[in-house]
């Protein structure tokens, strides 16, 4: 191996960068473009909840009820329903994704000595998460309810409490339970490894295309050679690309990093590399760039949106389907960055994944030259 | 037209020759359906969680059982104090703490208050949001349970006041299982894909080659070369269309509640919009290489966060709202979803569907000017 050979691919595969100047554009803004872009997309957080009322008691009671609830950042009042068969329709449509009924005789069982009134919600199912969250507001804001009557009920009687149970739970690191800054790191992965395989799995098929890896296969240049030589200018553009989109995601975001921007840093490198790796491989399988771009879609696309965590837990997922989730490096680098930016975790929180994905680029690393060289041998 | 179908003939006899990318076309969107559908859940089961008992009693023993049988969370780790629960939560290995006081037992026998803690990790607000209400459910539930037999035990006729108890029906999607929710959604995301990798370099390439020449001295004319590229992509697509549905019925076990022929006629527009779409990018792009970056920064990106494929539309902000009314999948996943999970009809979705085929018409439109523009 010469380092003066790598040096010439390394001068040759830059000047061939910098000529396509929109090329570099798009390569360059759409990274930070998009992030901006994406990052005011990305929430899971259930709020304005629409809300339609069908009240056949009309009392006091039922019309307090419904003042606490949307009175609650949680919910909005979008109207009331006067018979039953509004409520198909309007669920139908995605009016309002929450109808309350409440029953005639509502007041007068909340009045009787444990008497059991029942409020009838029915909630538009189809984003079960959503529906989920909805359930939850709907329990606690009835229980609060409850709790009124209770503390009212328990001072009349002279009695302090009637709840055995006082349960405080606390959120850590987030206690507004916010969704965007947990997912603002897997769309950092996401927009990264996408721009770094892409990018790269091209270079190589390009010049099979043409023809002009003969010309480099006929001079003194070796398979390792080229490949390192090949995957230099990409990874410096990824670094430039990494640097820019974590500075956008910072201003943009408010993305306070708790833990060590250096260590941060070195995980972007380390996650970037592994992302070249890949496509030096893609690129080293397929001979055409239309195949090329198949296989890099496939392979970092909808993986590292729905394999690596950032938006489905891995821990939901069924246990084959755990393991297909090490295929790509986004995985290891979106929990890497979370525990840095979220809860300052140091080296020693987070050193496993860091390992995971420097085997991972050696493993991608030796099987892409195994097979280049064995395609050498064929032809 | 007879100039179309020999152009026809000669795009299907290059497919013929790149078998390689035909198989790609065909199993990669099963293979990835089959991974990405079953790893698309956002179910909140078995939250790890660790104890701190330091009660321990069967008073705390019969919380901490009642919390393991609910199925919603499965107790990892019994550890002593604070420093321990900041170990796990930091490292990931639990996302929620419950801590028993000394004196829990004794003060529920005296009929006081008694204080039970919990810490979750909020760094997925999603999870923990939806781990709190479970938890906080669980406890209330065995909190009126202990009201209760304390009454029952006192034998006095003891008032107690009303409880209002709210009776949730979920519509639709009564278990709230999220994966019958995305799957409809990856079908379309997969077709996606597959077209948009099969027409965004359709003319590029003949420009990169050079055999784009050869076809502009042939009398074809501009329309009836984009027309000649569309039937069989429109055809692969199809195919496509089809496979995908197959699988999902057959694989995931998802029924279609409405209509099969408007789920395949919604499609056919749906591929159509695509088509254009990526028609477009061919026709404007000078390399092979812009036009896969232009696919995937403007149309795959865009319609995959901005679609309400798994970010709820509601919550973004108004000037994004307004951008993903250029989408297309939004349309579509309503549509898909709209038939396949509510079984509702062409009544309700008619719009979708109409605003799905006026944007494949556009676009295509645009798309042949554009390219006459270029010739000329």
């Amino acid at each position: 191996m010469s380092i003066k050979r790598i040096n010439a691919i390394i001068i040759k595969e830059f000047k061939q960068l910098l000529r396509d100047k929109r090329y570099l554009f798009v390569l360059f803004f759409f990274p930070v473009f998009l992030l901006g872009m994406f990052g005011y997309a990305v929430n899971f957080d259930v709020k304005n909840i629409k809300l339609a009322v069908m009240d056949n008691d009309n009392s006091k009671e039922s019309r307090e009820f419904i003042k606490t609830l949307i009175s609650s950042e949680y919910f909005i009042l979008s109207g009331y329903i006067e018979k039953d068969s509004d409520i198909k329709p309007m669920l139908d449509n995605q009016d309002v994704q929450l109808i309350l009924v409440v029953p005639q005789n509502f007041s007068t069982e909340l009045a009787k000595n444990n008497g059991k009134p029942s409020l009838q919600f029915l909630v538009d199912g189809v984003n079960g998460n959503t529906a989920l969250i909805i359930n939850n507001y709907i329990t606690s804001a009835a229980m609060n309810f409850n709790a009124k009557i209770q503390t009212g009920f328990a001072e009349k009687a002279g009695i302090t409490s009637l709840s055995p149970i006082n349960f405080q739970p606390r959120f850590w690191f987030n206690p507004s339970l916010e969704t965007t800054k947990y997912l603002i790191p897997g769309l950092i992965a996401m927009i990264l490894i996408v721009t770094a395989v892409v990018s790269v799995s091209l270079s190589l098929v390009r010049e099979k295309e043409r023809g002009t890896i003969e010309q480099i296969k006929v001079s003194s240049v070796n398979t390792i050679e080229m490949l390192l030589g090949k995957a230099v200018p990409y990874v410096c553009i990824a670094m430039l690309n990494g640097i820019l989109v974590l500075i956008a995601g910072m201003l943009l975001f408010n993305l306070e990093i708790q833990g060590s921007y250096l260590l941060l840093l070195l995980t972007t490198s380390i996650f970037l590399l592994a992302g070249i790796i890949l496509g030096i491989f893609v690129s080293v399988v397929a001979d055409s760039q239309q195949v090329a771009f198949t296989i890099a879609v496939f392979l970092s696309f909808l993986p590292s949106f729905i394999l690596s965590g950032f938006v489905f837990p891995i821990d939901s997922m069924p246990p084959i389907i755990q393991i297909i989730t090490n295929i790509t490096p986004a995985k290891f680098f979106v929990a890497a960055s979370r525990s840095i930016i979220l809860k300052g975790a140091g080296v020693s929180a987070i050193y496993d994944q860091l390992m995971y994905l420097i085997l991972y680029t050696l493993f991608f690393l030796i099987l892409a030259v195994l097979i280049s060289i064995k395609k050498e041998k064929e032809l | 037209m007879n100039t179309i179908l020999h152009f026809v003939k000669k795009e299907f006899l290059q497919f013929k020759r790149d078998p390689k990318m035909f198989i790609i076309i065909l199993f990669a969107p099963i293979v990835q359906l089959v991974f990405l559908g079953y790893a698309a859940n956002m179910d909140v089961e078995n939250v790890k969680t660790a104890i701190i008992d330091r009660n321990r009693t069967t008073e705390s023993r019969l919380l901490i059982e009642k919390l393991e049988q609910s199925g919603y969370f499965s107790i990892e780790y019994y550890i002593n104090d604070y420093k321990e629960a900041e170990k796990l939560i930091e490292k990931g290995k639990v996302i929620c703490v419950l801590s028993f006081p000394v004196d829990f037992d004794t003060k529920l026998s005296r009929g006081e208050s008694a204080q039970l803690q919990a810490i979750f990790d909020g760094s997925d607000g999603n999870t923990a949001s939806i781990a709190a209400g479970y938890m906080i459910k669980l406890v209330a539930e065995h909190s009126q349970k202990i009201v209760l037999t304390a009454r029952d035990k006192s034998g006095k006729a003891l008032l107690i006041p009303a409880t209002i108890s709210a009776e949730t029906r979920n519509w639709y999607n009564p278990t709230l299982k999220t994966r019958n929710f995305m799957v409809p959604a990856i079908v379309g995301l997969l077709l996606m894909i597959v077209t948009l990798i099969l027409t965004s370099l359709a003319i590029v390439k003949e420009k990169e080659i050079g055999t784009m020449e050869q076809l502009i001295v042939t009398p074809i004319k501009p329309h009836q070369l984009i027309i000649g590229k569309l039937i069989p992509f429109t055809i692969l697509g199809m195919v496509s269309v089809v496979v995908v549905l197959t699988a999902m019925r057959v694989i995931f076990n998802i029924p279609v509640r409405g209509s099969i022929l408007l789920l395949f006629v919604s499609s056919f527009f749906y591929v159509l919009s695509l088509l254009g779409f990526g028609l477009f990018i061919s026709t404007i792009s000078k390399t092979q290489q812009q036009a896969m970056m232009l696919s995937i920064f403007v149309v795959m990106l865009p319609m995959t966060f901005l679609s309400g494929f798994s970010f709820p539309i509601e919550n973004m902000p108004y000037f994004i709202q307004m951008v993903s009314y250029l989408i297309p999948l939004k349309y579509f996943i309503v549509i898909i979803r709209g038939i396949i999970l509510k079984g509702v009809g062409i009544g309700i979705l008619w719009d979708e569907i109409l605003i799905l085929f006026l944007m494949g018409i556009t676009i295509l439109y645009f798309s042949s000017k554009n390219f006459q523009k270029k010739i000329n």
